[in-house]
């Protein structure tokens, strides 16, 4: 489906294209509903519409017009992957950035996996890039290969005297555009290592600042998400879910809700109560209007304190070894050491997208069709084969872009998408259903970034130097029962609970990582940058004590124990950029945190003011090396927007439960960063020829330590519990 | 019951409740979807419009209020002003994951309508009703910036 640009697609072949093109489109990805920009004009009926292109390989189809669209596997959930994507392939094909357009690539691991995820197809992790960088530019360049091959035989000359720029193929006086030989190239062999350009031939890849692809439709109002999609005699459900997790239906009374005005029905499924309508809003009043019973006995009742206490026991007692080298207790108890010890504590978090969960389904016979931005197609599919009733082969699943994730729409076990499928399969009209969360839906669903305990103690000796580190992470799971186990969870251990601790920076001899997880019935599910969001917190503040403890100042403190060279790069570049030991006006501190996640360094300074109450976030100054860059400007703007969304949950955004129910509904208690908070941000690259690396979610897990410490360094008390705003902070 | 509401200059008639917000009957009936559902409680901004050219929040406006007010959604901006806005927001690459951003450039447009040179202070009071979970903020308050800039030229 092109949800991009109305395709260059045409109700009658243009001439000189054969219906044997327009066939073999339609067999391959590059036919489908065009409901892009049209969407408003045309009432949201989506339409067919056939379009005269060539699918020069999976990845790649040209028009006749010139047009080149980028076939994207991965979800753009604003990460900035499809402008990343396209650029690896205009590079290696020599087109002109205007005449790239995208479309998604539909749910078919074969063509569209993800080779870190073994083959899988999905996105997160931070490895689009990663990951799909050589298929990309690998796609390119076949591409050109083949449409060089078609223009030499259209213009009777040597393959080797075309050059090609711009999206033109050039032999002395004879010029063709890529559109004119398209079909041609198609019917070439497809070579299977093209050669790829030197990296310094690059002319847009690393290059200021390519527009992104997304810019026209998403300042315009015309890029389409799943809640945007509408299709001929669709309804609309609202789900009436259980206060607690865990509970079930008892009891339903619909009358009420089937009397209101566009309500076309009521059914149960194992999620809740869905209404259905005609429209959202008439949904929304009938799912008020239900009165449900529930049955709580198997739900979670244990409230926020309850946990707490049971963690603060737990911390008390022997965890799992998940990493340990030397002999930590032999070291605490060496002569002349001085300890220091804390207990971190981390709320559940929401996601919290802009756009809530929703999706739409219909089921016609045993086949389903899903509009959704699906982020783990792998999960998705078979899941929502399950639910229906039918084998995976049977489900299609349109791609859209997304309103924001931040983990949410890579669901482990598919919960919005199984629970649409499920209201669409006991509704059972065959009719298009376009399940709705609202926003306390949404907030109250769960699948929360888990409730976490640290205990920290560590040790430096007469010199300064750090000799011991002992901690224990307490908390739930994020793998087990999901079908990630297998591979995630080893000897007991959750690598993404212990992920940033138990392969720490710095050079300590003695380190002891102890995993203990908890069993609790909320939902939960990794949230951007996954054990990094909590386990950088607890060493990179934990850091900054020790350098206290050890009079030493908190860059020069890191700059001695840091292993890795890149690591320190990132750490020397941002504290240079950011003047660190350069007296600040009085009031105005600084704080520091440096962390390696998705195999990329950043190092983030923050520079705040205290206020007569609490403090202000000033300016952040980040260092960056993600390997090679393919947009510099994307780069920037995920570091900028990791800073932001890791400050909003540092200071003011928690997830908490009175007797195993959320407390928070919407934005007015789950509170996000708003404009006035928002820090100037600098984001500055360290040049690198290395692999490229992860950039969606590295620039997160800095910020929260890096402002800590700048709030220890204003108050000389730690910050233990997060969010900041839960203490009273300055005089 | 029938309602005649002014959309984008365009008188159009809707088969809705008085109490329907503004923004389903935007987004379900006149098929207008640029205008974003994010809360439902005026606490995003992510369904700002503009009525008589101010900036409001379509879920908690309900039809039956409208009366003759002019309603323009992110479809039908295209003042001087709002160019300029859009402009400096493709140049400056301000979009991640876009969903709030017809609702950014709807409060920012109202804003530059009323206040040829907005100080950051100004823009933080225009703009604070409007949530981005990317927290793009930093490229907003610059392209607002640079939009005013070019509204100067």
């Amino acid at each position: 489906m092109n949800v991009f640009f109305k395709a260059p697609g045409l109700a009658s072949p243009p001439a000189g294209v054969s219906r044997r093109t327009i066939l073999r489109a339609m067999g391959g990805v590059g036919i489908g509903l065009v409901i892009g920009a049209d969407l408003s004009l045309s009432g949201g009926a989506a339409q067919a519409a056939e379009t005269a292109t060539a699918d020069i390989n999976p990845f790649v189809r040209i028009a006749p017009d010139g047009t080149v669209t980028v076939i994207i596997k991965h979800l753009d959930l604003g990460q900035g992957t499809t402008t990343g994507l396209t650029t690896l392939v205009a590079e290696e094909m020599d087109a002109d950035w205007a005449q790239m357009r995208t479309d998604f690539a539909p749910n078919d691991a074969s063509r569209y996996g993800n080779k870190i995820f073994g083959g899988a197809q999905g996105t997160g992790g931070s490895t689009a890039i990663a990951a799909s960088f050589d298929v990309y530019r690998k796609a390119g360049a076949s591409a050109r290969a083949m449409l060089v091959a078609a223009a030499a035989k259209a213009m009777n000359v040597p393959a080797r005297t075309i050059t090609v720029a711009g999206g033109k193929l050039t032999s002395g006086s004879k010029t063709l555009t890529f559109g004119e030989v398209a079909e041609a190239a198609a019917k070439e062999p497809m070579p299977q290592d093209p050669p790829l350009k030197a990296s310094r031939d690059f002319a847009l890849v690393g290059k200021d600042k390519l527009p992104r692809t997304d810019n026209v439709l998403k300042t315009t109002g015309k890029a389409i998400y799943t809640q945007d999609i509408k299709l001929p005699g669709m309804l609309v459900a609202v789900v009436a879910h259980p206060p607690r997790f865990g509970a079930r239906v008892a009891k339903v009374d619909d009358a009420a809700a089937k009397a209101v005005k566009g309500v076309e029905g009521v059914v149960t499924v194992p999620q809740g109560v869905a209404v259905l309508a005609r429209s959202t809003y008439a949904a929304m009043k009938g799912r008020d209007a239900l009165n449900v019973e529930w049955d709580e006995a198997a739900a979670e009742k244990r409230g926020t304190d309850a946990l707490r206490a049971e963690y603060k026991a737990a911390l008390g007692k022997k965890g799992t070894t998940a990493e340990t080298e030397g002999q930590v207790e032999a070291a605490f108890a060496q002569q002349g050491v001085k300890i220091v010890e804390a207990d971190f504590e981390f709320p559940f978090l929401a996601h919290a997208p802009m756009e809530p969960m929703n999706c739409v389904v219909q089921i016609t016979g045993d086949k389903v069709e899903i509009w959704n931005a699906s982020q783990f197609p792998a999960i998705d599919t078979p899941t929502a084969a399950a639910v229906a009733g039918t084998t995976p082969d049977k489900v299609k699943i349109n791609g859209l872009w997304a309103g924001g994730s931040f983990g949410r729409r890579a669901s482990s076990t598919a919960d919005y998408v199984a629970e649409a499928v499920a209201i669409a399969k006991a509704h059972g009209k065959g009719v298009p259903v376009k399940l709705v969360w609202t926003r306390e839906d949404d907030m109250k669903a769960g699948s929360y970034r888990p409730m976490y305990m640290h205990r920290v103690k560590a040790a430096v000796d007469a010199s300064g130097k750090p000799v011991a580190w002992k901690h224990h992470v307490v908390g739930q799971s994020l793998i087990t029962g999901t079908a990630f186990e297998g591979a995630m969870v080893k000897d007991g251990v959750d690598a993404t609970s212990v992920e940033g601790a138990a392969e720490m920076g710095y050079a300590i001899p003695n380190r002891l990582v102890e995993l203990t997880s908890t069993k609790v019935g909320v939902p939960v599910l990794w949230w951007r940058s996954v054990g990094h969001t909590h386990t950088a917190y607890a060493v990179e503040t934990m850091i900054d004590q020790l350098a206290k403890a050890a009079g030493r100042d908190p860059v020069a403190f890191r700059m001695e124990l840091i292993k890795d060279p890149r690591l320190k790069a990132v750490l020397a570049l941002a504290a240079e950029k950011a003047d660190w030991g350069k007296p600040l006006e009085k009031g105005r501190f600084r704080g520091v945190a440096a962390h390696k996640s998705f195999n990329t360094y950043v190092a983030e300074i923050a520079e705040i003011t205290m206020l007569d109450k609490g403090y202000k976030v000033d300016r952040v100054v980040a260092a960056v090396d993600c390997g090679v860059v393919v947009n510099p400007d994307v780069v920037r703007a995920q570091v900028e927007g990791g800073v932001g969304f890791g400050l909003g949950h540092a200071m003011q955004a928690a997830i908490t439960l009175t007797d195993g129910a959320v407390d928070q509904a919407n934005f007015d208690t789950f509170e996000p960063l708003r404009m006035s908070q928002m820090p100037n941000v600098e984001v500055h690259i360290v040049p690198s020829t290395e692999a490229p690396t992860g950039i969606g979610e590295p620039g997160v897990p800095p910020i929260a330590p890096a402002v800590a410490n700048a709030l220890f360094a204003a108050t000389g008390k730690p910050m233990l519990n997060l969010p900041f705003n839960r203490q009273t902070i300055g005089s | 019951m029938p309602i005649t509401l002014s959309i984008n200059g365009q008188a159009r008639t809707v088969e809705a409740e008085p109490d329907t917000p503004l923004l389903w009957v935007l987004r379900d009936e006149l098929d207008l979807v640029g205008t974003k559902f994010g809360c439902g409680q005026a606490l995003c901004g992510a369904c700002t419009v503009h009525v008589d050219g101010m900036a409001v929040r379509s879920c908690q406006t309900a039809v039956g209020d409208i009366g003759e007010s002019k309603v323009v959604t992110i479809e039908g901006i295209g003042s001087r002003e709002a160019k300029a806005v859009q402009a400096a927001w493709q140049d400056l690459n301000v979009v991640q994951c876009g969903y709030c951003q017809s609702g950014q450039i709807m409060s920012a447009v109202a804003l530059l309508t009323d206040n040829k040179k907005p100080t950051d202070s100004d823009i933080d009071s225009a703009m604070d009703g409007n949530v981005c979970r990317c927290a793009t903020y930093h490229r907003i308050r610059a392209a607002i910036h640079d939009a005013a800039r070019r509204l100067e030229a």
